[in-house]
């Protein structure tokens, strides 16, 4: 026999559960978790600011040789690529060497050794673009991996275990972005990985000390005391394939619809 | 039920028993789901520390200062004080043990990758004094005639 004291007890919880709006007992989302219990958690996230490259190269080759990415193979863990937009509304792009030794020349390589030539009083637009891994939160490659040999880690870096990877190439198949490629020497899937080493050590990520103009900038996107932290929470920025889904964390100033 | 129809059952858990034990071996400790759940979460934890431990071959700048105090002085006076050493002289590594001497790019295409003008409307290269390379002294090294810690025309050999 429920006592009356009991029964109204009871009854306002129940009203009070239902009463409880669906959002409050949604499935916890844990970064979110993580997010709130520790501000100082540090998720690194990258800032391109287009307008200032000017395309020297410098990162490319820091990268290159900060990596150990063999010179003559003909794929980087960065580069810039060049767009030229004519007032006739072609586009062109073109990457020599991953932009390597720098653009020195008007030409844009066509491939298959040919060149096209603009005339300067053709262009409407040009500019350069820095690309790099985009250390996606829902990185594709990291998903299709089928012996989990490349993974996030926690402050949101993809990395991949050399000794793990199997070579079977769905990662580099998976990446939107087209940033991975096999590496000659340890016959291993390789990608950019903000310079690991360096940024939790401290440094700089090798491409963006090298880069004389500031175009290229790394830092905790948690931390709005950051500069790349502030810069994103506070003007105006834009991600590469955003309709993908898998939510870059390069994020990029001046961007063009040009630039996919 | 007849043996006949055990015997394979017996060798099919025998088979499975086989694998677990080797998994036991060859699977490291630290693989397994970590952070992220089933779909983004399997990987060998103990790989973040072998990425952790890759050599830092650029030093920066700074690490050039204190002994070559007086290229890094004039050049901080010039607009390559922008461009860090390492970029023309290589990385230092361990240098002066490792390597004793650096390599110095002195090539045409290392001051090209700047000074090749190309005038693009929206962006600041544009505003980089340039050169047409196949009509400013083709095949000379700029080194030649032009101190690179010195870059202004007043600063010419």
């Amino acid at each position: 026999m429920i006592s009356r004291r009991d029964f109204i007890k009871y009854s306002l919880q129940g009203i009070a559960a239902i009463a409880v709006p669906l959002t409050a007992i949604e499935i916890i989302n844990p970064s979110k978790l993580f997010a709130s219990k520790d501000a100082k958690k540090i998720r690194w996230g990258f800032l391109v600011d287009t307008g200032k490259c000017i395309g020297c190269g410098f990162c490319v080759k820091a990268c290159q040789n900060e990596n150990e990415i063999p010179y003559d193979i003909n794929a980087s863990r960065t580069w810039v690529e060049r767009y030229v937009l004519t007032k006739d509304g072609k586009v062109l792009a073109d990457s020599p060497k991953a932009g390597r030794d720098g653009f020195i020349t008007g030409k844009i390589e066509l491939g298959q050794g040919k060149y096209q030539d603009i005339k300067d009083e053709d262009i409407e637009k040009a500019f350069f673009v820095p690309k790099l891994c985009n250390q996606c939160e829902n990185p594709p490659c990291v998903q299709v991996c089928p012996v989990g040999a490349t993974y996030q880690t926690e402050d949101g870096v993809v990395l991949v275990d050399r000794k793990w990877c199997i070579g079977c190439g769905y990662c580099i198949m998976a990446c939107p972005y087209g940033v991975r490629f096999f590496h000659p020497v340890y016959h291993a899937a390789e990608k950019c990985n903000f310079c690991y080493h360096r940024i939790t050590k401290g440094l700089k990520t090798a491409c963006v000390q090298a880069c004389p103009f500031g175009a290229r900038l790394i830092g905790n996107i948690n931390d709005p005391n950051d500069e790349v932290g502030r810069i994103i929470r506070t003007e105006r920025v834009s991600v590469l394939k955003d309709e993908f889904g898998t939510k870059p964390q390069v994020y990029y100033r001046g961007l063009s619809k040009e630039v996919r | 039920m007849k043996s006949h129809v055990w015997r394979p059952l017996y060798a099919v858990i025998g088979i499975v028993a086989l694998i677990l034990i080797v998994r036991v071996f060859v699977v490291p400790e630290s693989f397994g789901v970590h952070e992220r759940g089933y779909m983004y979460g399997w990987y060998n934890k103990a790989d973040e520390g072998s990425w952790k431990g890759v050599t830092v071959k650029y030093k920066s700048s700074d690490y050039c200062k204190d002994c070559h105090s007086d290229k890094y002085s004039s050049i901080m006076q010039t607009p390559h004080a922008i461009i860090q050493c390492e970029n023309c002289h290589g990385p230092a590594m361990d240098h002066p043990e490792n390597p004793a001497r650096l390599f110095i790019d002195k090539s045409r295409g290392q001051c090209l990758r700047c000074h090749s003008r190309l005038p693009y409307p929206t962006s600041d290269r544009a505003k980089i004094r340039g050169i047409d390379p196949g009509k400013h002294n083709p095949g000379i090294e700029c080194a030649a005639c032009h101190n690179p810690h010195k870059p202004s025309l007043e600063g010419l050999k």
